[in-house]
């Protein structure tokens, strides 16, 4: 419990850098959560499960072609389109019929469904850890000021932009976004004027969690692939989104950077306890700014 | 006052019922006596966050931390303090209900979603502390082997001893839900709104709620060291809190033994599903959907429904 004083600068910008590839993850995954909290209003506690289901996809897809560089490019394609396709069909057949229910069930039901797919990932995959290697290209490190910086998390800092701007695109320029977007406002407004609003939902919900498989996908290469990383990854996403403001992407970027930094930057100032950090940041905004930093869609 | 609180129906039943446990034991196997006395324990967790989730409507998320911060509390008073075993019993409740306190005073000024989800970030910052500080809570092991006298340390002395302390806090509770305190409770969670107008305060009503709750979930922590002599900070973790929401679901949280009945069913579907299948939460989560989608009211509510389709949503 004692803690370092020497924090030197290089150390501190490598951690930096490391905290914003974790930052890209937590944003994928929360922006997704946040998505589907804020246009169908379900805090949907199965989103970490579909990232495990996506990081096992990953690994199976990536170890057919042997992992090989194209069998990783394939993995990161199919095995989000898995689980969109598992997710559509979750939504057609279970939650489409729920939406009237008070979040609680909802809540619950989610949590249910995430036990469900927890146990399927086990009986599929066994209980097993796996290990996937990132392509050749994309292993090792740069030097960055004299310090190693892992080529993969690199990669990572390039896919995080571009999946924010994509975001962007779809929310703001497409016609879907737009009436997703009025949806979450007022759901019998735009069915009134003759929008199909249940399927306006499934997109949403099937784009939600295909942001989650993408993020278990990505997170692949740079830990084990294990039981367990579900509730690991959907609790810090509940908490990004909260105190980003419920529904509002740029409010997942901005608590996953408060999320990612107070980790790294914790384990450089005291490694013991810097699990805590975190919770400590996401309690101080909450106590501030109960509603999230940003405007929430609620 | 008795007969102020139950009618003369519920009365036989629940003594038959209380006669039935307490001979029970001689007819038992051990482990038998283990799992009932297990279940007295979880039994009164999932009652003590009925009291707030059924009864006051607010959206407890993280109840196992007062748990498990219990147990905490009473494992280490055991271990550390030496001074006699039932200053524990009851200093720990009171940890419960401080930490009840300290994290209601910054949670009951929001509401529902936003509650629930400031309560699993603090209950998570206590996880998360307990899960790191090796020198004192033995992090992520926990504690084993505590020691306890043969009294309550034996099964059937757990058994009877837990059985005696939730037989009393579950009559506590049922004369706290019934009190005026209770009615205005059961008025907020029906109407906040005109709760406030005609000059309660919610804020403060649910900070009292809160309180009491964690108070007897921290019983609840001490009676799971009683049965199982260990500590670990999975008592803690949110994956619990859930789990009980589920069983007060399961059971039906519009009526006051439901959630008891719910944590009895759970407990027992895992020990003998997981006896033949190592994938009891697939069941689980099956047998919970189905229950959301055609039984939202929960076992004793379909139950109590069927026995007398005139009788009041409250039981």
């Amino acid at each position: 419990m004692e803690f370092s004083a020497t924090v030197t600068f290089s150390a501190l910008m490598q951690q930096v850098l490391v905290g914003l590839s974790r930052t890209t993850i937590l944003f994928i995954v929360a922006s997704g959560l946040s998505l589907v909290l804020g246009v169908l209003r379900i805090p949907n506690v199965a989103h970490g499960s579909l990232y495990m289901t996506g990081a096992f996809v990953t690994y199976t897809v990536a170890t057919l072609f042997g992992q090989s560089t194209l069998g990783f490019w394939l993995a990161l394609i199919v095995a989000p389109l898995v689980v969109a396709l598992l997710s559509f069909i979750a939504e057609r057949g279970l939650f489409c019929h729920l939406y009237e229910r008070e979040h609680m069930m909802l809540l619950l039901f989610t949590f249910a469904f995430s036990l469900v797919i927890g146990d399927l990932v086990k009986l599929v995959w066994g209980s097993d850890y796996r290990s996937l290697v990132a392509p050749v290209f994309l292993q090792g490190s740069f030097s960055i000021s004299g310090f190693p910086f892992p080529r993969y998390n690199l990669f990572l800092l390039v896919i995080g932009p571009l999946v924010a701007a994509g975001l962007w695109f779809l929310t703001n320029k497409t016609k879907i976004g737009k009436i997703a977007r009025a949806a979450a406002v007022d759901r019998e407004m735009v069915g009134a004027i003759g929008i199909n609003v249940s399927w306006v939902f499934a997109a949403v919900f099937v784009i939600g969690c295909y942001l989650a498989g993408l993020g278990g996908a990505l997170v692949a290469p740079t830990q084990n692939i294990t039981q367990g990383m579900d509730h690991a990854i959907i609790i810090e996403a509940f908490l990004i989104v909260i105190i980003g403001g419920l529904g509002n992407i740029w409010g997942a970027l901005l608590g996953a950077l408060i999320f990612g930094l107070t980790d790294s930057i914790g384990i450089l100032l005291w490694p013991q306890f810097a699990i805590v950090f975190p919770y400590v940041a996401v309690v101080t905004v909450l106590l501030f700014r109960p509603q999230g930093l940003l405007k929430s869609t609620w | 006052m008795f007969k102020a609180l139950f009618d003369a129906k519920t009365l036989i039943s629940c003594s038959v019922l209380l006669a039935l446990l307490l001979l029970l034991p001689q007819f038992l196997p051990r482990f038998y006596i283990y799992l009932f006395a297990l279940m007295f324990a979880i039994a009164l967790l999932a009652t003590s966050l009925n009291l707030v989730l059924g009864f006051g409507g607010m959206y407890q998320f993280h109840h196992a931390v007062f748990y498990g911060f219990g147990a905490y509390a009473f494992a280490l008073f055991v271990t550390k303090s030496g001074l006699p075993l039932w200053i524990g019993y009851v200093i720990a409740p009171f940890c419960s209900a401080a930490l009840g306190l300290v994290m209601g005073l910054i949670t009951v000024r929001l509401h529902q979603l936003y509650f629930g989800m400031l309560q699993i970030s603090l209950g998570s910052l206590v996880w998360a502390i307990t899960y790191r500080w090796y020198s004192f809570t033995g992090g992520d092991d926990g504690i084993h082997g505590i020691p306890l006298p043969d009294l309550v340390g034996s099964s059937t002395g757990a058994y009877y001893f837990n059985l005696i302390v939730v037989v009393t806090c579950l009559l506590l509770m049922y004369m706290i839900v019934n009190s005026p305190f209770g009615r205005i409770f059961q008025g907020i969670r029906d109407n906040p709104e005109r709760c406030q107008a005609v000059g309660v305060n919610v804020q403060k009503q649910q900070l009292t709620g809160q309180v009491l709750a964690a108070f007897f979930a921290g019983v609840a922590g001490t009676l799971f060291v009683t049965v199982e002599g260990s500590v670990f900070p999975d008592l803690m973790f949110w994956t619990l809190s859930l789990e009980i929401l589920i069983m007060c679901l399961l059971g039906g949280w519009f009526i006051f033994l439901g959630p008891a009945l719910g944590a009895a069913i759970i407990i027992s579907l895992r020990t003998f599903a997981g006896i033949y299948t190592e994938y009891w939460t697939l069941i689980l989560g099956i047998v919970l959907m189905l229950l959301i989608f055609f039984l939202p009211e929960g076992v004793l509510g379909l139950f109590l429904k069927k026995a007398d389709p005139a009788a009041k949503r409250e039981g």
